[in-house]
């Protein structure tokens, strides 16, 4: 027998880190916050790296109940711990990830105000970010869902004196509320249907089920209302728009939350749903479609932005589209895969931009960098690293993540893996447009790389108001975790070299007693032609031969796709500087379109946000309340007080004779009670 | 002696502790630092005897515990009859909670006439108290129109701006109202010639009472529209904002805390305890009005310019979940809506006692004239994060739990009912954050706003307990649900009786 684990203890270390640095932390030194935060977040990843080493020994899928939560009914739901090789995945990578993101954030927050609000913050989030993935009922889940969105809608607010930063924050969580809605629903058909939230008898109930049933269409409501609420935590189309907004919050926040951790929550979501959207193919389109679009989509935004971040930012969310892929297409493996390598080098992307941000004195326009390979060499070779990762040059992490993603892709539809190409090409262009106008020709900023704002009265709370000193290299507090990072985003994904590439693929072995055991009896048959291909059994046997061949060749295309946005990029970043500026009004207009994100967000405000309010003020309240409603009872009020004119005595406007009359109304009332109730005897 | 020896007295005690001090504040002198320590201690008191009611009471138990029946007038036939099940307990408890927390708020903005505001408080509590307490229809009735006189007083004489207004409308407004529901009492009284509410309902089940199965229908309406005026359900609404806007803070409080969910309670006990077929038959438009006053209240509050007024709105969208969980006649709706009246008042009363302390600073509820605060009332603004986050509904706080339940519960018995209000949980985040962004995010853009005076230890004491309450409540709600439940089957076995007749037929 198992013994218990005791895994409540992990989201529960960060939890007690939070709250003693959010209720004591601002008489704390600096020192002592950031030991308080890093020892409570530290011995989450230590306890889960202690739960890795027993894994093998362990009966899995392994679950625990600490206490009941509500009940209702027959309905009843517990504080409850699952484990199996899906939450280990994502335990490690957000214990591991975010562990290093906190000592990273020791150095690049030193010497920002509400210091010990931030790891008090950041600290909250680890803890609903692990309730989220080691939760064994959806609404355990839910509690880490929303919470994290808690956590994120404060970090990315917390320079709050900035109205943008107030707004992005705002706007973050009124997005992910409506992705909520969906999810809330879907646990509602849940509760109707199967009588509880919890994994096991909910996909027990659902196991048997297949799409000729009459449960078809029930599975499908309930995958895609879930993928509603995963469209809105990972960013995808229509509800991506928080995600650019995001990067408000401090660097080391847009690499934990909205990079590594959060925003990966919808990935995990649909996987941990997986017997599900298997039975709903209808819905696994739809994922496959809106991740298939949102990656190309945002990979085209991200050519034309200029803010670092905001290139990552765009980048992320065309990340995850790729995830989004793969699971619309059944690699749930491939989507865990990638969504750990993208762990890897997107977290440490964002933290070397912190850094690079930090080198210029708080500059984030690429345009006003250039240049900065010598005078900040561990953050260059880092970001380097990362750079080739993301854009898929083997041997790096993002490579076979995302080679496996596109073959899977290419079984299920050319159109997907084609548009995943496409997606490759542009996404290795503007990450090497990126690193060219970082870090090669000259030095754009001004000497002094003075921020502009660095003497607002209210630096306290404006990043980088404090050290402007010229172009420097960061502290190592920040360089080793870029350093473990790189090393991470090197090597991450060769557990997961696939049979093609003489590897076993160890990640989807591992990962194959969760998304494979309960695989349902689908056979081609079922699914309709160009659209979900069955999960096959990779890892059983070799493959044929000629399969082998054509996966080598799309191998070899993706590389060469990745080699030629590098090309494109050196072409028009490095060696002909001047021409993107010339591209750029040939195609005036559409470069606009795209500069402007396609005007999603005014189209937004156009559409809905402003109807809503203009219709809010003129028709419900000016309207209905006081025109129709009160208008009525004053009306009616006013035929009274002409009636009552003689009695207007009353009206004296003195309170004590208000007093008086209203008490003597009630005796009267009282009395003609009495009155009553004896005549009726 | 056995502290169970108290059980027959103790509801009667702490219901008239309240009006035994208000009665002893009249004969002290007019020393008002001597007359606010006073009311503290009074409604502390009564505050710690009501503990014994969730200590003592026996959660697996359904009926009425704690119970006393005496009769008092011969004729009419009127009992002294209390008694509380595992709903109208929480009620009486969040009550005198609630109360001490006003008196410390009141305790600097309260200056002129102390003595007699401390009374009305009293008074009120008692007759808050009162009506959940009762079991005889006349004394219900009795403490439920005693609410309105110091209530209307204290909106009348402590008041703000268009104070008399606000104050004659609510009063006029919940009194005629009130007057059907009077006419509906008096109906039953004269054909079974008992108020006990245990009789009648036994009788009604019974088939025992004459006429009753073609006049039900009229006798529903008129406790209906009594309690929907009160809630307030959409459309009878209005005399709420204006009532809330110019009333003092602890009126505020009590009002929204406190006196809304008399109207609630109500539809739940009478309603639904007294009318199980005709509330079944009239669930359709009743829901639908619940879910008009969820999304028109959350909309209307969203645009409102006056930090009061927005808090009042969003009153009336929470209320419609307690209206739409009680009229879906599903455990989950019933517990929900139950837990949503007290979470309600923990949140809503500590927004408004927040509210109030801005007030007392700047004489403004306008939140135009406010932005920034964050910066120099850091504990304010977390304290005001704390509970706008319970009120959104962010789980592991009291407000999830309720409306969790209470959707769940609509959608099982009508989908689409359910999805309607779960709309709610989007219009919730945008108007509290909206205003919360307004009101303490960005630079202080009023110079005047930048010298305000964090909350000081009387605040603290006063905000704390509801924050904490908040949290507690959305972490451990199971102590409130355990006992909720068993009363909730009990209500809802007349209703899977109906369904299986219906079935039958």
């Amino acid at each position: 027998m198992t013994p218990n684990l005791h895994l409540w203890w992990i989201p529960l270390l960060p939890l007690i880190g939070a709250a003693i640095n959010g209720l004591f932390g601002k008489k704390f030194s600096r020192p002592a916050v950031a030991g308080v935060a890093l020892t409570f977040c530290g011995a989450a990843f230590a306890y889960a790296s202690y739960i890795a080493s027993r894994f093998s020994s362990l009966a899995i899928p392994y679950s625990e109940t600490l206490a009941h939560w509500m009940r209702a009914g027959s309905f009843q739901v517990d504080f409850a711990f699952y484990l199996d090789q899906l939450s280990l995945v994502m335990l490690l990578v957000v214990t591991g990830v975010g562990f290093l993101i906190h000592i990273y954030s020791v150095g690049y927050m030193w010497e920002e105000g509400g210091f010990y609000r931030f790891f008090s913050y950041l600290n909250l989030f680890m803890f609903f970010m692990l309730m989220l993935v080691l939760g064994s009922n959806y609404l355990v889940m839910f509690i880490g869902w929303e919470g994290v969105g808690l956590a994120s809608y404060l970090l990315i607010g917390f320079f709050f004196l900035r109205d943008s930063a107030a707004a992005a924050g705002k706007k973050a969580f009124i997005v992910n509320r409506i992705g909520d809605f969906g999810f809330l629903i879907a646990l509602f058909l849940m509760i109707r249907h199967f009588g509880s939230l919890d994994f096991s008898p909910v996909f027990q109930s659902v196991a048997p089920m297949s799409a000729e049933t009459g449960a078809a269409g029930l599975l499908t409501a309930i995958a895609l209302l879930l993928m509603v609420g995963a469209a809105g935590k990972s960013a995808q189309i229509p509800l991506y728009v928080w995600l650019p907004d995001a990067m408000e919050g401090p660097t080391p926040v847009s690499a934990l939350i909205h990079a590594a951790t959060m925003v990966t929550a919808g990935v995990y979501m649909i996987s941990r749903s997986h017997v599900i959207f298997e039975r709903a193919p209808m819905a696994l389109t739809v994922v496959a479609v809106i991740g298939t679009l949102t990656a190309l989509f945002a990979a085209t935004i991200g050519i034309t932005q200029t803010d670092i971040k905001k290139v990552l930012a765009y980048s992320t969310i065309s990340q995850l589209g790729y995830m989004f892929l793969a699971c619309g297409v059944a690699a749930f493996s491939a989507a865990i895969f990638h969504l750990m390598t993208h762990a890897f080098f997107k977290g440490l992307l964002f933290l070397a931009a912190g850094s690079v941000i930090h080198a210029v004195g708080g500059e984030q326009d690429m345009r006003k960098m250039g240049g900065l390979r010598k005078k900040i060499p561990w953050t260059f070779w880092t970001m380097t690293i990362g750079t080739i990762a993301i854009a898929g040059i083997p041997p790096l992490a993002g490579f076979f993540s995302k080679d496996e993603i596109l073959w899977r892709a290419y079984q299920a539809s050319w159109v997907y893996w084609l548009i995943g190409l496409i997606t490759a090409f542009l996404t290795s262009f503007y990450m090497f447009r990126l690193w060219f106008l970082t870090f090669t020709g000259e030095y754009r900023g001004s000497q002094d790389a003075q921020r502009h704002d660095a003497d607002t009265p209210a630096a306290a709370s404006v990043p980088h108001g404090g050290h402007s000193h010229g172009v420097h290299e960061s502290p190592m507090v920040m360089i080793v975790p870029l350093v473990i990072l790189a090393v991470l985003s090197f090597v991450g994904g060769w557990i997961g070299i696939p049979g093609s590439l003489g590897g076993k693929n160890q990640f989807d072995k591992f990962l194959a007693p969760v998304f494979h055991a309960s695989t349902p009896a689908l056979n081609s048959a079922h699914t309709m032609p160009g659209e979900t291909a069955p999960p096959e059994q990779q890892t059983e046997g070799p493959e044929p031969q000629t399969s082998r061949t054509t996966e080598l060749i799309f191998t070899g295309i993706s590389v060469v796709a990745a080699l030629l946005g590098l090309g494109l990029a050196w072409l028009l970043y490095s060696f002909q500087p001047e021409l993107p500026q010339r591209i750029a009004d040939t195609l005036n207009g559409l470069y606009t379109t795209v500069l402007n994100k396609y005007y999603v967000d005014d189209i937004y405000a156009a559409v809905l946000v402003n109807p809503l309010l203009a219709i809010s003020t003129n028709v419900l309240w000016h309207g209905v309340d006081q025109n129709v409603i009160d208008a009525t009872l004053n009306n009616s009020a006013d035929g009274a007080r002409q009636l009552s004119d003689s009695v207007r005595h009353m009206q004296s406007g003195n309170i004590r004779s208000y007093a008086g009359w209203v008490a003597a109304g009630a005796a009267a009332v009282i009395c003609y009670m009495v009155w009553l109730g004896v005549r009726a005897q | 002696m056995n502290v169970h020896d108290l059980d027959p007295v103790i509801l009667s005690l702490i219901t008239f502790t309240p009006l035994a001090g208000a009665i002893l504040l009249l004969f002290l002198p007019r020393r008002d630092r001597e007359i606010r320590w006073f009311s503290l201690g009074i409604s502390l008191l009564a505050f710690v005897a009501s503990l014994h009611l969730p200590v003592h009471f026996h959660r697996a138990e359904p009926g009425f515990q704690f119970e006393l029946d005496k009769a008092w007038i011969p004729t009419p036939n009127i009992h002294y009859h209390l008694g509380v099940d595992g709903v109208s307990l929480w009620l009486a408890v969040l009550t005198t909670f609630l109360t001490p927390l006003c008196v410390l708020i009141s305790w600097r903005s309260v200056n002129e006439r102390v003595k007699e505001f401390f009374i009305l408080l009293l008074v009120l509590e008692t007759a808050l108290i009162g009506v959940f307490v009762s079991l005889d229809l006349f004394l219900f009735y009795f403490f439920w129109e005693a609410t309105l006189i110091p209530m209307a007083l204290l909106i009348g004489m402590y008041g703000h701006g268009r104070k008399i207004y606000a104050a004659v409308k609510f009063f006029l407004y919940t009194m005629i109202a009130s007057m059907f529901m009077l006419a509906a009492i008096l109906w039953l009284y004269a054909k079974t010639g008992t108020f006990d509410f245990i009789a009648l309902q036994r009788a009604a089940q019974a088939g025992q009472i004459p006429d009753f199965p073609s006049a039900a229908g009229w006798l529903f309406l008129g406790f209906f529209v009594a309690f929907a005026v009160k809630v307030p359900l959409f459309p009878f609404h209005t005399w709420l904002p204006d009532a809330h806007v110019e009333a003092p803070t602890a009126g505020s409080v009590l009002l929204a805390g406190v006196l809304l969910k008399m109207g609630t309670y109500g539809m739940l006990r009478f309603n639904l305890g007294l009318f199980p077929l005709q509330a079944r038959a009239n669930a359709g438009w009743i829901s639908v009005l619940a879910l008009i006053g969820i999304i028109y209240g959350a909309l209307v509050a969203m645009i409102q310019p006056n930090l009061k007024k927005l808090i009042a709105y969003s009153s009336v969208s929470h209320l419609g979940f307690v209206v739409l969980g009680i009229f879906s006649f599903t455990a989950a709706g019933l517990s929900g809506a139950t837990f949503v009246m007290l979470a309600h008042g923990v949140s809503t009363g500590g927004l408004f006692m927040l509210a109030g302390l801005l007030y007392e600073r700047r004489h403004t509820y306008e939140i135009r004239e406010y932005g920034g605060l964050a910066t120099p009332m850091p504990v304010y603004s977390a304290t005001f994060m704390v509970l706008m986050l319970a009120s959104v509904g962010l789980p592991l706080l009291n407000g999830f739990i309720g409306e969790f339940l209470v959707l769940s519960g609509a959608f099982q018995s009508r989908p689409l009912f359910g999805i309607l209000g779960a709309t709610g949980v989007i219009w919730s985040a945008c108007y509290l954050l909206w205003m919360y962004q307004r009101v303490f995010f960005g630079q202080v853009r009023n110079a005047v706003n930048a010298g305000l005076l964090d909350i000081d230890g009387r605040e603290r004491t006063a905000l704390w307990p509801t924050a904490v309450a908040a949290l507690v409540m959305g972490v451990a709600p199971l102590l409130w649900l355990n006992s909720i439940e068993p009363s909730i089957h009990s209500m809802l076995v007349p209703f899977t009786q109906v369904a299986s007749k219906v079935v039958g037929q």
